[in-house]
């Protein structure tokens, strides 16, 4: 087990060595100087240089990656091109809105999802099963601003029950915290439902058919219990992973539901950040985030030993 | 009871290289859905013809109207005719959709092809594109339009790059155990060419698989199109196109909701309609999945 959890984060470092690479890369092969691209058409000669220093652009290439590979490995993110504070501080601040929204979209959305699918699944060919599966595309179909606005114009608009927009912390009581969180959560859960709905039926499905289902059901135990205590427990591991892979979609998800509720979390910090082309927050962004997606998904493989004890590694 | 019974000539052959469509009119929805998809795609097409007004025509008198006999659905905060922009806005968002689902897969397939048929160059491609996957999409493509600028061709290619790796793997899943059947060992070994061999043993068992992917990528494509630029970081805002009437709805949303509802509603009928084809297409064509799902 320890053996195969180091090989796992031994192979993660390639992965990131290469995200490192394209987020370097990306900047530096743009056409044109980098500099000027970065600082817009009316720059001043001196801003320009102001911006060569600060990402070391004047040095040979090589030169250039290997002072910004030792700097990250030292946690030095670089300093924001338009506000001149570290990007690291700036993410930090920023980032209790999004933790809070994508961690209530998962629970809602596993709490939602889940007997969905097992339902779908036990119900299989009925219209039960086709209205789950008709849902669930329709959650895909439909992007998350649509959704917003929907719930936005019904709930807070035309019936004035919860704030339009806005975030208030948790910290700061929970009342406040829950009424605005509850559209963003809501709009965010769609794909959500859909994506583990669809993974949990059809994970079911296999499970099903299986011999130690059909003598549980001999011994006269409840639908129930056989579908939640002996299918569910087998069909676990396929959807414990779509909600790794699905973080991708959670993180655009949670880049827009933020822009169209104004919260103010690394979500609009990156589109403030795109917007005035500043290239080291979008560069920490996505290493973050790709840094984070790659550990969730580690994590994932070691939690399915824990749930299946048949994955021995 | 000779010549007379053998098959006309005129009937096509049967051909890996020649899929069955017969998918997209399988069932009443599938077929509403091919048949929305094809509308919206004509009044694309069509769009200078059938929009009442100049998209992109300002009429600072008619700022906000509401729906009347001259503006179908009113006009936008700088006057101009809200039903021309929603006609025009879907061929940038199809052109772009289906643009980068093009050029995804016939990159991802080249890749795929080279990575599945030689073990060396495997081993560093398949790095890359682990490297490419764990970025998230939306942020990939957003870093590369602020980089490049945007215009049609670099929101297509900044939608496209995510999505190549994925292509690649299947592309390749696909190849490696092709070319472990007989049929392909007998080619090598009957000393047929590389390009052959990969034309015509590799790249028909790719195609099923692709049409799959490609129709899911394709509805995800012109949703993210729609994400750039309801972010502001899609085509330049005066272009009609769904995620831009959005975006410049956003202010004006509490005095005229339908400036997002009616782009919103035809952005998510054309992807609705492309995923609801992606998933008769992968019960058509992957005989793997149908199984796994039971049903149909």
């Amino acid at each position: 087990m320890l053996g195969y959890l180091l090989r796992r984060v031994f192979a993660a470092i390639p992965v990131m060595g290469v995200v490192a690479l394209v987020v370097f890369l990306l900047l530096r092969l743009t056409p044109g100087d980098p500099a000027a691209v970065l600082a817009g058409d009316n720059a001043t000669p001196a801003q320009l240089e102001r911006i060569r220093t600060s990402l070391g652009l004047n040095e040979p290439l090589y030169i250039q990656f290997i002072t910004w590979i030792n700097k990250l490995l030292h946690g030095d993110l670089g300093v924001s091109l338009i506000s001149n504070v570290p990007v690291l501080k700036m993410i930090g601040q920023r980032v209790e809105p999004s933790i809070s929204l994508a961690v209530a979209t998962i629970i809602l959305s596993v709490l939602v999802a889940v007997p969905l699918g097992v339902i779908a699944a036990w119900k299989q060919g009925t219209w039960i099963d086709r209205f789950v599966m008709g849902l669930s595309v329709l959650g895909f179909s439909v992007p998350v601003f649509v959704i917003g606005y929907v719930l936005m114009q019904i709930f807070a608009i035309d019936h004035r029950w919860l704030p339009v927009q806005g975030y208030k912390s948790i910290f700061d009581g929970f009342g406040p915290f829950f009424q605005r969180i509850v559209l963003p959560t809501l709009s965010l859960s769609f794909i959500y439902v859909a994506l583990i709905a669809r993974m949990t039926r059809t994970s079911m499905l296999d499970v099903l058919g299986e011999d130690y289902v059909r003598t549980a059901r001999a011994k006269g135990i409840g639908e129930i219990p056989v579908l939640f205590r002996h299918a569910l427990r087998n069909a676990a591991v396929p959807v414990i992973t779509v909600i790794g892979t699905g973080f991708a979609l959670l993180i655009s998800g949670v880049v827009v539901t933020e822009s169209v509720f104004n919260i103010p979390g690394i979500g609009r910090l990156t589109v403030d950040a795109v917007l005035a082309r500043d290239y080291p927050v979008i560069q920490a962004m996505i290493l973050l985030t790709s840094l984070l997606y790659v550990t969730i998904n580690l994590l994932i493989d070691v939690a399915y030993t824990l749930l299946d004890p048949r994955i021995r590694y | 009871m000779t010549i007379e019974t053998l098959p006309e000539p005129s009937v096509p052959l049967a051909s890996p290289l020649r899929p069955r469509f017969g998918f997209l009119t399988s069932t009443p929805i599938i077929a509403t859905a091919t048949i929305l998809l094809l509308l919206i795609v004509v009044i694309s097409i069509l769009a200078p013809w059938l929009a009442p007004h100049d998209p992109m025509q300002l009429l600072p008198a008619q700022r906000l109207k509401p729906p009347s006999d001259q503006f179908l659905l009113g006009t936008d905060a700088y006057g101009r005719d809200l039903l021309s922009r929603v006609i025009y806005g879907g061929r940038i968002s199809l052109l772009i959709g289906f643009g980068a689902t093009i050029i995804s897969v016939a990159g991802g397939l080249v890749i795929g092809l080279f990575s599945g048929f030689f073990r060396w160059l495997d081993a560093v491609l398949m790095r890359v594109m682990d490297g490419v996957m764990a970025i998230p999409a939306i942020l990939l493509a957003i870093a590369v339009v602020s980089l490049s600028g945007a215009s049609v061709f670099t929101v297509m290619i900044a939608i496209t790059i995510p999505e190549i790796p994925r292509v690649a793997r299947l592309v390749r899943s696909v190849v490696l155990s092709a070319r472990e059947e007989p049929y392909v060992e007998a080619a090598i070994s009957l000393g047929s060419s590389l390009p052959k061999i990969m034309w015509r043993h590799l790249l028909p068992n790719t195609i099923a698989p692709l049409i799959v992917q490609g129709t899911n990528f394709c509805a995800s494509a012109i949703l993210t199109e729609a994400i750039l630029s309801f972010l502001g970081a899609g085509i330049s805002t005066e272009t009609p196109t769904w995620g831009n009437i959005m975006a410049e709805g956003r202010q004006y949303f509490q005095i005229k909701p339908s400036l997002i509802f009616w782009p919103g509603l035809l952005l998510s009928i054309a992807i609705l309609s492309v995923n609801l084809i992606g998933d008769a297409a992968r019960d058509a064509l992957d005989p793997r999945m149908k199984q796994r799902e039971g049903s149909k």
